[in-house]
């Protein structure tokens, strides 16, 4: 009897055991992967040099400028958007119809396929103004970090403990002085963390820019003409027939994970200072 | 400056009435005691004094409190609380200030910008505090690195630092080992030469020590109001004898 259950424990085990390893195995041969095929095909000139005609030579400069522009540009409209209509969901108002449909809509927009977004953005914005733009990538991305940014930040903010706004409020500071100065303060760290990983996260995104940035095999010159990113570059030249151009696709794509892990642990390590100082 | 005259008093939390018609005179610079059981509405009471109560969403009141004669409810809750500050239960000061920009928040926040003038306010308010000796040579350390009572006098500071003329005490020293509660009611004490203090506290030999008049609350209603001395040693109602020798709560 009891060598049968100590048996039943071991092999359970080794079934929880089994799928904790199996999950980690497809981040590691990705990395493996992208790194073997980057490394290899990674030079000076693939960061300084703009695309070579038909698969010969060159490299991605304006693709890595076009992928900090239009990362930037989401930024700028998506980061305080999202951190202000979260200030007013936890702030304002906790529990009405509006906000119970605001977090609802969020929740959902983080679940929709992103090449809706991109859809969505070329109808409202490609359309109307006639040609592609970065600013139209822009806009995509931006819908797509917004419902991320809103509910890190709620969350960071409902961690502020209530009795920090009652201090606030005996002191007769005004309400919205007491939140932009006392309360968003004392989140910091936490949102900016949860701001660093949507930023991460729509570094990587291609579908939505298909029909919005475009790309570009040159600089682009303003906000209003088609741009060159990284995830576009990387799709565009997978799927051309060039052996160089594959090769660059894989520099490309290990570029695009660097900046991605580098923004992970960015924000990992901006949280844990906070909890270490607490 | 700081005599507060409560009239009538109804407090509500939703269809819940916490307080029954209170009626009070609290004396200027003195020390007044709310003292009762769990739940008597002694918190309410007090909040209602700053208006922390009514503002609160689903709260109300009824009746009238008059300080120097003037409606507290005439006044935006955001004024009054300058003239009525609080110190709270748990200390709590701001996690991402150092000592110093705790001290003068309430200023610095509400538009106060001269330098000289924000630190001459954090000095004496953390004289007043009895924490000006300990914390003077890093004044830039967070103000959460302090100690409990030291926090705790840091929020004293603080409250002084707005200069109000009534200071409202939730049970200060609640949270707190003997020896900061003892530097607490010290400063109770020295503070009232300045100050109207209302105290809640759940210690009743606290009440004896510090108070001189002494409010009893017993199921939302003020049973008994006077002098600490005749409250303890020859209380008028049953109930506060029952309360003050220890038969109940």
């Amino acid at each position: 009897m009891y060598t049968k259950r100590n048996l039943l424990n071991a092999l359970m085990m080794g079934v929880f055991s089994l799928a904790a390893v199996i999950a980690v195995v497809p981040l590691f041969a990705v990395l493996g992967y992208v790194l073997k095929n980057g490394l290899t095909s990674l030079n000076l000139a693939f960061f300084t040099e703009l695309p070579g005609m038909m698969g010969v030579g060159g490299g991605m400069a304006n693709a890595i400028i076009g992928t900090l522009i239009v990362v930037a540009l989401a930024s700028v409209m998506g980061i305080p958007i999202g951190i202000l209509a979260a200030i007013y969901l936890s702030e304002y108002d906790r529990r009405s119809w509006f906000s119970t449909l605001v977090r609802f809509t969020s929740d959902v927009l983080t679940g929709i396929p992103s090449i809706i977004v991109g859809i969505v953005v070329y109808a409202a914005i490609v359309v109307r103004t006639k040609h592609f733009s970065a600013f139209s990538g822009g806009v995509a991305l931006a819908v797509i970090m917004i419902p991320s940014v809103i509910r890190a930040t709620e969350e960071m903010l409902r961690l502020v403990p209530h009795t920090i706004r009652e201090a606030g409020d005996a002191l007769g500071i005004p309400k919205w002085r007491t939140i932009l100065s006392i309360v968003l303060p004392t989140a910091a760290k936490g949102i900016l963390t949860g701001a660093l990983l949507a930023v991460a996260r729509i570094s990587g995104e291609t579908a939505p820019l298909l029909f919005t940035a475009l790309g570009n095999l040159y600089y682009a010159h303003s906000l209003n003409e088609p741009i060159a990113t990284l995830p576009l570059n990387i799709y565009f030249y997978a799927i051309s027939p060039y052996d160089q151009w594959h090769k660059q696709a894989w520099a490309g794509a290990l570029v695009l994970v660097f900046i991605v892990i580098v923004l992970n642990v960015v924000a990992r390590l901006a949280f844990r200072t906070r909890m270490g100082k607490n | 400056m700081g005599n507060l005259s409560v009239r009538n008093l109804e407090a509500w939390y939703g269809a819940q009435k916490a307080l029954l018609g209170i009626t009070a005179e609290i004396p200027e610079k003195q020390v007044t005691a709310i003292i009762g059981p769990s739940g008597c509405g002694k918190s309410t009471f007090i909040r209602c004094l700053n208006r922390m109560h009514d503002t609160l969403p689903g709260a109300k009141v009824s009746g009238d409190i008059l300080l120097d004669g003037k409606s507290i409810y005439d006044q935006h809750p955001v004024f009054l609380r300058k003239t009525v500050g609080m110190v709270f239960q748990k200390p709590n000061p701001f996690p991402s200030m150092s000592i110093y920009e705790n001290v003068v928040a309430g200023l610095r926040l509400n538009g106060e910008r001269r330098k000289a003038k924000l630190r001459a306010a954090a000095e004496k308010s953390l004289r007043m505090a009895a924490l000006w000796d300990e914390v003077h040579d890093r004044l830039n350390y967070s103000g959460v690195s302090l100690s409990g009572g030291q926090q705790q006098r840091l929020c004293i500071a603080r409250a002084l630092a707005v200069e109000p003329s009534v200071l409202l005490m939730d049970e200060p020293a609640s949270a707190l080992d003997p020896i900061a509660t003892q530097r607490i009611e010290e400063l109770v004490t020295a503070l009232k030469k300045t100050y109207t203090i209302v105290i809640v506290t759940h210690n009743m030999q606290q009440a004896a020590r510090i108070a001189d008049f002494t409010a009893f609350f017993l199921n939302g209603e003020l049973v008994e109001f006077g002098p600490t001395s005749e409250i303890f040693t020859k209380p008028k109602d049953k109930r506060t004898e029952d309360y003050i020798t220890g038969r109940f709560g």
